[in-house]
């Protein structure tokens, strides 16, 4: 059997309290957890093995949708995938939420992974995601127990992969999250959390919880999100791209939106890209010039499934693909 | 320093009394635990839906749930889907159609379909697929498995066979 190394589990009600707990115990003693189907089997590969878990299950108002698409949405951190997938408010309104919710692994899976924990989960990389002998055995890599990178071994950093559906997504929706520390909450922009570090890809405090995902209102904005992986059925994305847009009455583009996941050890928005649509229409020539500059950006690796040149072609591929679908969804 | 704890769970429809450490994973506390093997540990990473059990009617992976979260649950295994000693009609219609070869993934497909049915009682194939999507099988090609629960869903448990 592979065993969770052991800890001790603490059950708090509130994410405020959740965060001093883990202030607490000095970094790496305490983590949280919420689903746990990123974390356990990262414990179980010996990737983390914190001396005490701070379980989120317990944590009240945290989970759930409210608002409306004329004044926005709220979507509490411990909501579970299934639930988001499943609401209706969502799917009306935010397709692209429930579109990327519902690509994530298998409905098993979703009925346990939380939404908060989905925009925190761990970078990935084949030389890492793979038990403590199998990792044992090529002398560990810089992300955990060894030196070098064996992706880039010439490289200071490491560049396992930012691997979320759903934050490309709230990205580009321009979604903000709460984040709660033992002193006080703060609000930030979802894409303001990542950093592009294999390592320490998350800009939060490690003591603050993730408990509200804010959604501004429609204004119009339609968003979609295309996700590249072997098996449709379970697979992590070996690409993901999210675009959104807003047109004035003319189909004039007024605001683009196009990130691409699991490219790099944060999602990546490719700003040239949006700046060349905006102040046109969303037209064929308009799609193929968008697209060819919006791959450029991504650095794919040897490091995931399926070849780095192959899933960079995709990503032009992609990206007209998700313009086309919004072209398609024209009001 | 493993840390043990009484746990009381809800299995099968009656409460049971566990001493295990808080680390061991639903999974372990069922098998080893409890005795209730049914349950089959294949990954042990969530990866291929082999452990799948119910936990308030939903499918969860067991290998990847801590049961001191799981008290206030009613967990149901596949020891608990026989009634009064007869088999499920999943059960039998999985023996019909040879929708089990090898057996291992059969206790995790089986009680994924359970919730799907309870449901969805008459699941388009593709419905079926999408609630499966969690469980891999090494040797049936998946075919019979489909067949087995539109078979049991059909109410067709029983009838002959048309091949
Ligand atoms: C076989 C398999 C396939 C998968 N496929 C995909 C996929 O296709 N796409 C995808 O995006 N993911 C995938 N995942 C990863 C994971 O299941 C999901 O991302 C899930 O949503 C994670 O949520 P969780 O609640 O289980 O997170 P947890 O495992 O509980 O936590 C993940 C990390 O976030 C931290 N954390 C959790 N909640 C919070 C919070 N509220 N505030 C601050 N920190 C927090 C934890 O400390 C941990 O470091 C897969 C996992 C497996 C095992
Ligand atoms: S990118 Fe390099 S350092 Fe990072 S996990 Fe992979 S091999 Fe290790
Ligand atoms: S043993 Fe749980 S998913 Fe494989
Ligand atoms: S019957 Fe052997 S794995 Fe499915």
């Amino acid at each position: 059997m592979m065993r969770l190394p052991p800890f001790r589990y603490l059950a708090p009600k509130s994410a405020q309290e959740a965060a001093k707990m883990l202030a607490d115990h000095a970094a790496d003693e305490a983590m949280p957890v919420a689903g746990g189907t990123d974390l356990y089997p990262n414990m179980k590969r010996r990737q983390f093995t914190p001396r005490v878990l701070v379980g989120l299950s317990r944590v009240e108002n945290s989970r759930g949708v409210s608002g409306s698409s004329n004044d926005g949405i709220t979507i509490g951190g411990m909501t579970t995938l299934t639930r988001v997938e499943q609401n209706e408010l969502l799917q009306t309104h935010y397709p692209a939420i429930t579109t990327a919710a519902a690509l994530v692994s298998a409905p098993v899976l979703r009925n346990m992974g939380t939404l908060g924990g989905n925009l925190c989960i761990d970078t990935r990389c084949n030389y890492y995601n793979q038990s403590y002998e199998w990792r044992k055995s090529i002398n560990f890599c810089m992300k955990k127990d060894g030196e070098i990178c064996w992706v880039a071994p010439s490289s200071k950093r490491c560049w396992a992969v930012s691997s979320s559906d759903t934050a490309p997504v709230f990205i580009a929706l321009d979604a903000e999250c709460t984040l709660v520390g033992p002193d006080g909450e703060r609000r930030v922009p979802v894409k303001s959390l990542y950093e592009h570090d294999g390592i320490d890809f998350l800009k939060k405090k490690r003591e603050e919880i993730l408990t509200e995902i804010h959604v501004p209102k429609v204004n119009g904005r339609r968003a979609t999100y295309l996700k590249l992986r072997r098996r449709d059925s379970i697979d992590f994305p070996i690409l993901g791209v999210a675009a959104a847009i807003e047109t004035a009455k003319d189909g004039t583009v007024e605001k683009a939106r196009i990130v691409l996941t699991a490219v790099e050890s944060a999602p990546v928005e490719a700003d040239k890209a949006e700046a060349v649509l905006v102040g046109k229409k969303l037209t064929e020539d308009a799609i193929e010039e968008a697209a060819s500059i919006a791959y450029r950006p991504a650095k794919p690796l040897d490091n995931t499934d399926l070849t780095n040149a192959y899933r960079k072609k995709m990503a032009r591929v992609y990206v007209a693909r998700a313009l086309r679908e919004l072209m398609r969804a024209e009001p | 320093m493993a840390e043990k704890q009484h746990l009381h769970l809800h299995v099968n429809g009656e409460p049971v009394d566990v001493v295990a450490p808080i680390h061991n994973t639903l999974l372990e506390v069922l098998r080893e635990n409890l005795r209730l093997t049914g349950t089959k540990h294949g990954c042990e990473l969530g990866e291929c839906g082999t452990c799948t059990v119910l936990v308030d009617g939903e499918p969860v992976l067991s290998c990847l749930a801590l049961p001191i979260e799981l008290q206030d649950a009613e967990i149901l295994t596949v020891e608990g889907l026989t009634e009064d000693g007869k088999a499920h009609p999943l059960q039998i219609a999985f023996a019909e159609t040879g929708a089990a070869q090898c057996g291992y993934c059969t206790p995790g497909i089986l009680m994924a379909a359970k919730s799907l049915l309870e449901k969805n009682p008459s699941p388009a194939r593709r419905e079926i697929e999408e609630a499966l999507a969690g469980n891999l099988c090494r040797c049936t090609g998946y075919i019979q498995i489909l067949q087995a629960i539109e078979r049991a869903a059909a109410g067709d448990v029983g009838k002959p066979i048309s091949v």
